[in-house]
């Protein structure tokens, strides 16, 4: 096939005459192609289609990158992990002994202590980010909306490790001079198996607390933006049938906003149950279920971080990657809830 | 042009050398819509072609089967042949993105790149051609001549390093056309040019077309008869995706010879 | 509520005892509100201000020239470790850029199908998932069958953990783009692939690099996915195949230590790291800013 180089466009002609018999080449072996002066040979048909398809295929290939990441990590730390799944089987999820001496391997401290801190953080962090989102959409003046929002941005960007330090160097004795002793013997809390014992300072409640001031930010956040995207009419017809102004956002604003309010809350649940470094400085890393939240605990991450690099035996290896295989799976599964429950209620406010 | 034969000619069928563009039965669809109703007709070469018609009734899809712009849309198709200067431009093997360099396009509403200057915007059809290192020269010759054709040159001599979305929306208009002409094309399509624009840029473009029917086949959609009266040789008017009829445009605007086409006209549809 | 129900249509006693409960309890409930917004940032005020004064009186300009000390000797710093971090977030945007604006770029180009939405579904997955089972994945992946920790695995696995943030922020700015100037560009004659990398993507440039600084503020902190593969390094390293120190890791060894200098320069370290992350942020806000207040038509 012959094309005309770009260089040989006919001159501009000054009369239609001189158009009259336009030498065009669209790159067919045409007659009016071949009416043409010297042609040079151009990639211009084959060039464009095969570089299109060439950039298709790379962005095709960078899609699937997400994919085959994702299934490589599932292969890679489940193969990993197996040994241990194998051998000990469903016991692993379900005892206590965790002893690399004799090789003995059951993750249920980790597990509950995981489950149990992702809890106490949520319990704490859930009221007061909405409150805060609904002081902030609904009744901050706004010269104070911009800092504060601002301002609560910046704190899901702090790493966790700094998190941690603050948590190990400031909250560690807040807790065990003030917190622990206040709700045990001021409240009288210690009565019951959950706030008894020694008020060391590292241990699951810290955790849930370190926790729940990590996640604040990130449900605030994104409650803050739902409410904020609540139409002005769905508040002003409330108010208009005499609702009061809580009324108005218990009845019509909250309904609206619920589904990306669960969102939020979700994602902050998700933060906690894989968050690493600040749980590891303060939950006290013990091996151990006990009943009373002043007891040091162990999260699935904590207990990675800690013993991998001084894993030596194999199955050990093999136990904590088996271990942060459980804890992707739970993460995957309350992703999955979440995506779930969200797109079922989205129909529901549809419908 | 043996294959031609075998196809519906055009009822004003010209010789082959003064037909910039001939539809031979063309049909286009979006999805299941069907845009475009076996439309049969000749652009002449040299002249300034405008597509009258309501609201939806497929002027600016006739449009885009002109310079293959339509299989861009997902689902879209089409059917029939569309000749350029006597090549059929669906054919196998022929490049659309080598056909729509010598067959220009101005839409709507200005498109302008953003993040390109005027005189970046002007070269960039020239820019985009495979396998060329333009000179400077040679760029500089484009960048002279393209904004003087689209009658802009004097609004913008002095600020051709400028973003293109600093000019008036008039002129950002003008910048495209003078980026379609950049690539010297042999035939140029406008979408409803003037719809966005207001009335002194409108005369302006207006103006502009006429000259360029001296350089090259204009083809114009547009929703103002008036404007069709003011700048055509020639008007097709189309309705529910049919071609209607296509006659000179004196004759269109006083006596139609299709009753739909004189309702239309004198203001009974659309 | 119910008792203003109940009383319904009368000018009754009961009735206006209703609505002042129910104002009172508005009141309070907005009050509370306040409180609660109140306890939300009192605490994080508390961890900055605790921050700075710990790390400003343990920061000096030798802590950004100076090595780490053995434990007693006073002084040293982290040079190595801030050139360690920086390092790492080069080859985190080197691996995870190309592929999350590649993916991005795909998702916008074809919304609507399926495979875009299960792509688009796996990103927000692999966005949930932790940083810890990174870490892992990361060195039984690519430290364990080299033998050694490495800069390369750390950077990669810092990388991976940036593809899902990129290709989102890619795919809503690459969305904003009107198709009008994608057709604009088509009809002039643009292949696609120069449509969508000259035009599109560059029009969308400013909110990619927004995205894309979020990403690198948020991985320059991480920590969990560099304990098994950057490992740490008390010298100086720039090797990409030795193990390569970091801050965040460098403050948590020092953290958990029980050497009052070390934590000092934990806190400096803490500061520094801060520091880091805040001036990403601000450059992103700052060209957000400079993106709509410049406006294109
Ligand atoms: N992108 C599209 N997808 C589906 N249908 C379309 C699209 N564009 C146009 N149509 C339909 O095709 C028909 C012709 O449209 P168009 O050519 O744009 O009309 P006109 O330009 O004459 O107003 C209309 O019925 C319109 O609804
Ligand atoms: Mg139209």
């Amino acid at each position: 096939m012959t094309f005309p180089s770009p260089d040989s466009t006919p001159p501009r002609p000054s009369t239609p005459e001189a158009r009259a018999f336009p030498t065009i080449s669209l790159g067919l072996p045409s007659t009016a192609a071949t009416r043409q002066g010297p042609a040079r040979r151009m990639p211009s048909i084959e060039g464009s289609v095969l570089a299109d398809r060439i950039y298709r295929l790379a962005l095709l290939f960078f899609a699937l990158c997400v994919p085959a990441l994702l299934l490589l990590i599932f292969i890679e730390v489940g193969r990993a992990g197996w040994p241990a799944l194998h051998e000990f089987g469903f016991r692993f999820l379900t005892s206590s002994t965790w002893d690399p001496v004799k090789g003995d391997f059951g993750a249920a401290p980790a597990i509950v202590g995981t489950l149990l801190t992702s809890f106490i953080a949520l319990v704490i962090a859930t009221p007061l980010a909405l409150g805060a989102a609904i002081f902030l959409s609904e009744f901050s003046p706004s010269w104070l909306r911009q800092p504060v929002s601002f301002f609560i941005d910046l704190l899901a960007a702090v790493p966790s490790v700094v998190y941690g330090l603050w948590a190990v160097f400031f909250l560690l004795p807040l807790m065990r001079t003030g917190v622990m002793p206040f709700l045990r013997d001021t409240l009288h809390l210690g009565a019951t198996p959950f706030f008894s014992g020694p008020a060391y300072g590292p241990s699951v409640l810290s955790a849930g607390m370190i926790l729940a001031i990590m996640i604040l930010p990130y449900i605030a956040a994104v409650s803050r933006e739902v409410l904020l995207a609540v139409p002005r009419a769905q508040r002003e017809a409330a108010l208009a049938l005499g609702a009061t102004r809580w009324e108005a956002i218990t009845g019509a604003v909250i309904p609206y906003a619920r589904t990306g309010i669960l969102g939020g809350v979700i994602l902050g649940l998700g933060r906690a149950l894989g968050e690493t470094m600040a749980v590891t400085m303060v939950i006290g890393n013990r091996h151990e279920i006990s009943a009373s939240l002043f007891a040091p605990g162990y999260t699935m991450a904590s207990l990675i971080a800690n013993e991998f690099s001084e894993a030596t035996t194999d199955i050990h290896i093999s136990a904590l990657m088996a271990v942060g295989f459980v804890l992707f799976v739970i993460t995957l599964v309350v992703n999955g809830i979440a995506r779930w429950m969200v797109s079922r209620m989205g129909a529901e406010v549809h419908a | 042009m043996a294959a031609a034969e075998t196809v519906p000619m055009p009822d004003t069928s010209a010789p082959d050398a003064m037909v910039a563009m001939r539809c031979l039965a063309l049909n286009a669809w979006f999805g299941t819509t069907h845009a475009v109703r076996d439309v049969t007709l000749d652009f002449p070469a040299h002249e300034v072609t405008a597509i009258i018609g309501p609201s939806g009734c497929g002027k600016s899809t006739l449009l885009r089967c002109l310079n293959r712009m339509h299989e861009t849309v997902p689902l879209a198709r089409v059917e029939g042949r569309v000749l350029f200067h006597g090549q059929d431009i669906y054919a196998d093997g022929v490049d659309p993105i080598a056909l729509r360099r010598h067959v220009g396009m101005v839409f709507q509403r200005p498109t302008p790149f953003p993040t390109m200057s005027i005189r970046d915007n002007v070269a960039a059809g020239l820019r985009a051609q495979p396998g060329v290192k333009l000179s400077a020269a040679a760029q500089d010759e484009v960048v002279g001549r393209a904004p003087r054709e689209a009658a802009l040159w004097d609004e913008v001599e002095g600020r051709l390093k400028e973003s293109a979305t600093g000019i008036s929306g008039g002129q950002q208009q003008r910048l495209c056309i003078a980026r379609a002409l950049a690539t010297s094309p042999h035939v140029l399509l406008l979408d409803e040019p003037t719809a966005a624009l207001d009335p002194i840029s409108t005369q302006k473009v207006e103006e502009l077309v006429y000259e360029l029917r001296k350089v090259m086949s204009v083809i114009i959609v547009t929703h103002n008869m008036q404007q069709a009266a003011r700048v055509s040789d020639r008007t097709v008017f189309m309705l529910m995706g049919e071609m209607i009829e296509m006659a000179p445009t004196r004759k269109i605007f006083t006596t139609p010879t299709d009753p739909r086409t004189e309702s239309y006209i004198t203001g009974r549809f659309g | 509520m119910t008792s203003a129900a109940s009383d319904h249509g009368a000018f009754s006693s009961p009735r206006a005892r209703g609505l002042l409960r129910r104002r009172v309890v508005s009141v309070i409930m907005i009050v509370l509100t306040c409180v609660a917004a109140a306890l939300a940032v009192v605490p994080l005020v508390v961890i900055l201000a605790y921050l700075f004064k710990q790390g400003a009186s343990a920061l000096s300009f030798g802590f950004f020239t100076h090595m780490p000390k053995p434990v007693g000797e006073v002084g040293g710093g982290m040079a190595n470790a801030i050139l360690g971090t920086l390092i790492l977030i080069g080859l985190a945007a080197a691996f995870g850029l190309p592929i999350g604006i590649g993916a991005g770029l795909y998702l916008a180009e074809h919304r609507g199908t399926r495979l875009a939405n299960l792509v688009r579904f796996l990103a927000d997955v692999l966005n949930g998932l932790p940083s810890i089972v990174m870490g892992i994945f990361a060195w039984q992946f690519l430290v364990k069958p080299f033998g050694h920790f490495s800069a390369l695995a750390g950077g990669a696995a810092l990388g991976a953990m940036m593809i899902p943030l990129v290709s989102r922020t890619t795919e809503e700015m690459v969305r904003t783009v009107p198709q009008a100037l994608r057709e604009a560009a088509l009809a002039l004659g643009y292949p696609r692939w120069r449509t969508s990398l000259q035009i599109v993507l560059r029009t969308a440039l400013g909110g990619i690099v927004t995205g894309v600084l979020v990403a690198v503020a948020r991985v320059a902190g991480e920590t969990a996915p560099l304990l098994f593969t950057a490992f740490g390094n008390s010298f100086w390293s720039t090797n990409l195949r030795q193990p390569i120190a970091a801050l965040p890791l460098q403050i948590f060894t020092y953290a958990i230590s029980p050497y009052d200098d070390w934590h000092a320069q934990a806190w400096a370290g803490a500061l520094v790291l801060i520091g880091l992350v805040l001036v990403i942020s601000v450059t992103a806000r700052f060209v957000t800013r400079a993106r709509h207040g410049g406006g294109h038509g």
